[in-house]
């Protein structure tokens, strides 16, 4: 009995290939292959190394700040008249969200493998600044490539990396946004094999990235269930998150995954509406399966297969592309994947920090935008947990803008 | 079966002591009609095998000469189907130049892999270079590409060791293609000894040509690599030289000859090697 539900079970993802089913894979020019092998060879070690987990939890612990908060938001419950709403407060993390997790997993895979060059892409500057952070810390040389659009969208964030000593290049290519920073990324590592470790900020790109930077997140979600509980007594009804990549979304999800009673929830960047060619990020909603950086899954593309830009108010969304677990998710329908537009999610950031006096990310208030849909519909037993993966301070500028605002 | 072009192509420069010389253009750059030219000229001006690039929007392992011209092509309604027909168009002209088509796969994943083989068969492709498509995913076009006839040529580099190198060759064919060096389309080569000492390595596990690219921009250094190397590939000054050429972006009466008068110097490098 308990072997056939292991059998089954939606967390035996990926195989020994990198596949979620369909999935995923390692599609990488040849020049980087024996550099993936290396890299899932040494997490493979890592994984089971007990002095290498301890290094990593003692940083969680006293670097970041963990376990992070599960928050009962009580004005947000009452406002919405329905299911109690939770948030699990990766926002307070050192750094601003949740992406501090996997660069702290990585910088010390990174450390033991002997590299001496970081590399990583950034959206929202999250990952860039998180990376920056580690590097200072461990004392390494850190390139940060960002799209030129990103650059001017989230300076707050590019003066961040700068101070942290990190050097950062605007890419001008496309439409300067995160996908066209990942391409550029990948150029240096082709480039830089010797001595650069890639440091990629979510759960997309070849094998073993997927599966290894779930990994690392999914510390969200075990403290989830331990926290949720104690407070609760059960397991919360439904878990929602936003997804661009989808790094904090698999985080949260991961150990429920077979908890089928948990409804599972993956707020999309919808932009300015599906039905507005190239105006969403939504690549499950709006996409179909296809093939870039390095893995199979739902991309935003033409019907001659080439990528189209996306857009998202969020930077943190605006790829065209996800994590090849959830395109596995989506198809197995586990997890229910929808767009909230740039509308609704400026709207949910008004009313988080009005309410509960958090400014959220951007990339978070989509997936409060769907928790306010969510909980009117639910009954006042029931609860909801939104996984608030960042903070909005360096949305403000961006949100002022919309507003009407000069700053 | 019996006419393998790729193979036939080489056996004939074997003869001739020499190595093949394998141009590059980015189809519907900086137009279709002026590309077409182009690859309808190449034979002539000393091409022994045609590459034939498929414009892609996110080519990871190109620099930024062959990247803007795909991303030009694209604008001007570049698609696959226009490449295959850009092939086809060719082949009622010439039967004997063996015709390679370089990209990425997801293209071809969109358009159907049966689909594009059988398509690619009739418009007379003899192989298939896509970039990110390693030894491991096999399954999804290497093998099939294979059985319907179509050589698949593999990429190797600089880190491809000797392990790594029986797994690179296992399903390889037409010939092997030698990437001097890490890094994207369009860098230079910085060592021309490790280059031969490669091609030496690799000669002495496989069977197959071994051909090198990235990085060859003169005659001169065409006449470097030929010396040992079965097959020299140049791509990134060739699209450079037509971009010059171009007068507001646009095609000019002189900028088909342009890049054959260069195709013609690296050619005489390419036999002057030996």
């Amino acid at each position: 009995m308990e072997n056939k539900s292991l059998k089954n079970s939606l967390k035996n993802g990926p195989d020994e290939n990198g596949n979620f089913g369909v999935f995923g894979g390692r599609f990488v020019a040849e020049t980087l292959m024996p550099l993936i092998l290396a890299l899932q060879n040494e997490y493979e070690k890592a994984k089971n190394d007990k002095t290498y987990q301890a290094e990593l939890s003692a940083l969680n612990s006293t670097y970041t700040g963990r376990p992070s908060p599960l928050y009962f938001a009580e004005r947000l419950t009452n406002e919405l008249g329905g299911a109690k709403i939770y948030f699990k407060r990766e926002e307070l993390n050192h750094t601003g969200s949740h992406k501090i997790n996997n660069c702290l997993g990585q910088i010390l895979l990174a450390k033991r493998m002997g590299r001496t060059r970081i590399i990583a892409e950034t959206g929202a500057g999250q990952h860039g600044v998180a990376t920056a952070t580690v590097c200072a810390r461990f004392g390494l040389p850190c390139v940060i490539y960002m799209g030129a659009t990103d650059v001017e969208r989230q300076a707050p964030n590019v003066f961040r990396m700068k101070l942290l000593g990190a050097e950062v290049i605007s890419v001008s290519a496309g439409a300067g946004t995160l996908k066209d920073a990942m391409n550029e990324a990948l150029r240096d590592w082709v480039t830089n094999v010797d001595d650069t470790y890639y440091l990629i900020g979510t759960a997309a790109g070849p094998h073993p990235y997927p599966a290894m930077v779930r990994d690392f997140q999914s510390i969200i979600g075990h403290e989830l269930r331990e926290q949720f509980l104690k407070v609760e007594g059960k397991l919360p009804d439904a878990i929602v998150a936003c997804i661009g990549g989808g790094s904090n979304a698999i985080g949260i999800f991961h150990t429920f995954l077979d908890d089928r009673e948990v409804k599972l929830y993956g707020a999309e960047a919808g932009g300015y509406g599906l039905e507005v060619e190239n105006g969403h990020a939504a690549s499950m909603s709006g996409g179909k399966p296809g093939v870039l950086h390095g893995n199979r899954t739902y991309l935003l593309q033409d019907e001659d297969g080439q990528i189209l830009e996306g857009h998202s108010i969020s930077a943190g969304l605006d790829y065209p592309g996800v994590g090849p677990e959830h395109s596995f998710l989506k198809d197995s329908g586990r997890v229910n994947y929808a767009p909230i537009t740039d509308k609704e999610a400026l709207e949910a950031f008004q009313i988080c920090t009005k309410l509960e006096g958090i400014i959220p990310a951007l990339e978070s208030a989509h997936g409060l935008a769907q928790v306010i849909k969510l909980a009117p519909t639910m009954d006042k037993e029931q609860t909801i947990v939104l996984n608030l993966s960042g903070r909005g301070d360096k949305d403000v500028e961006t949100v002022g803008k919309h507003l009407g605002v000069e700053l | 079966m019996s006419e393998n072009r790729i193979k036939k192509a080489f056996e004939k420069c074997k003869n001739e002591n020499r190595a093949a010389f394998m141009p590059f253009i980015t189809a519907g750059y900086p137009d279709i009609k002026t590309s077409q030219a182009i690859m309808d000229g190449f034979p002539k001006a000393g091409a022994d095998i045609i590459e034939v690039g498929m414009p892609f929007s996110d080519p990871m392992a190109d620099g930024p000469i062959i990247e803007a011209a795909g991303h030009v092509a694209l604008k001007n309604g570049q698609t696959l189907q226009k490449t295959l027909d850009m092939v086809a168009s060719f082949r009622q002209k010439d039967t004997e130049t063996p015709v390679i088509l370089m990209g990425y796969y997801n293209p071809i994943y969109i358009f159907g892999v049966d689909n594009f083989l059988s398509e690619a068969k009739k418009a007379g492709i003899d192989g298939l270079i896509v970039v990110d498509l390693p030894s491991e995913e096999d399954d999804e076009l290497c093998l099939p590409a294979l059985k319907a006839g179509i050589d698949f040529i593999r990429l190797t580099t600089p880190t491809t060791n000797d392990k790594r190198l029986k797994t690179v060759l296992k399903n390889s064919s037409g010939f092997i293609y030698y990437v001097s060096i890490t890094g994207i389309t369009g860098s230079k080569i910085a060592n021309y000894d490790k280059v031969e000492e490669a091609v030496k390595r690799i000669k002495s596990q496989t069977e197959l040509p071994v051909c090198v690219g990235f990085g060859i921009k003169t005659p001169d250094d065409a006449k470097v690599i030929a010396k040992h190397a079965d097959g020299v590939v140049v791509a990134s000054v060739l699209i450079k030289v037509l971009g010059d050429s171009l007068e507001n972006k646009k095609a000019t009466d002189k900028s088909v000859n342009i890049v054959l008068e260069i195709v013609r110097s690296l050619a005489k490098g390419v036999r002057q090697a030996r």
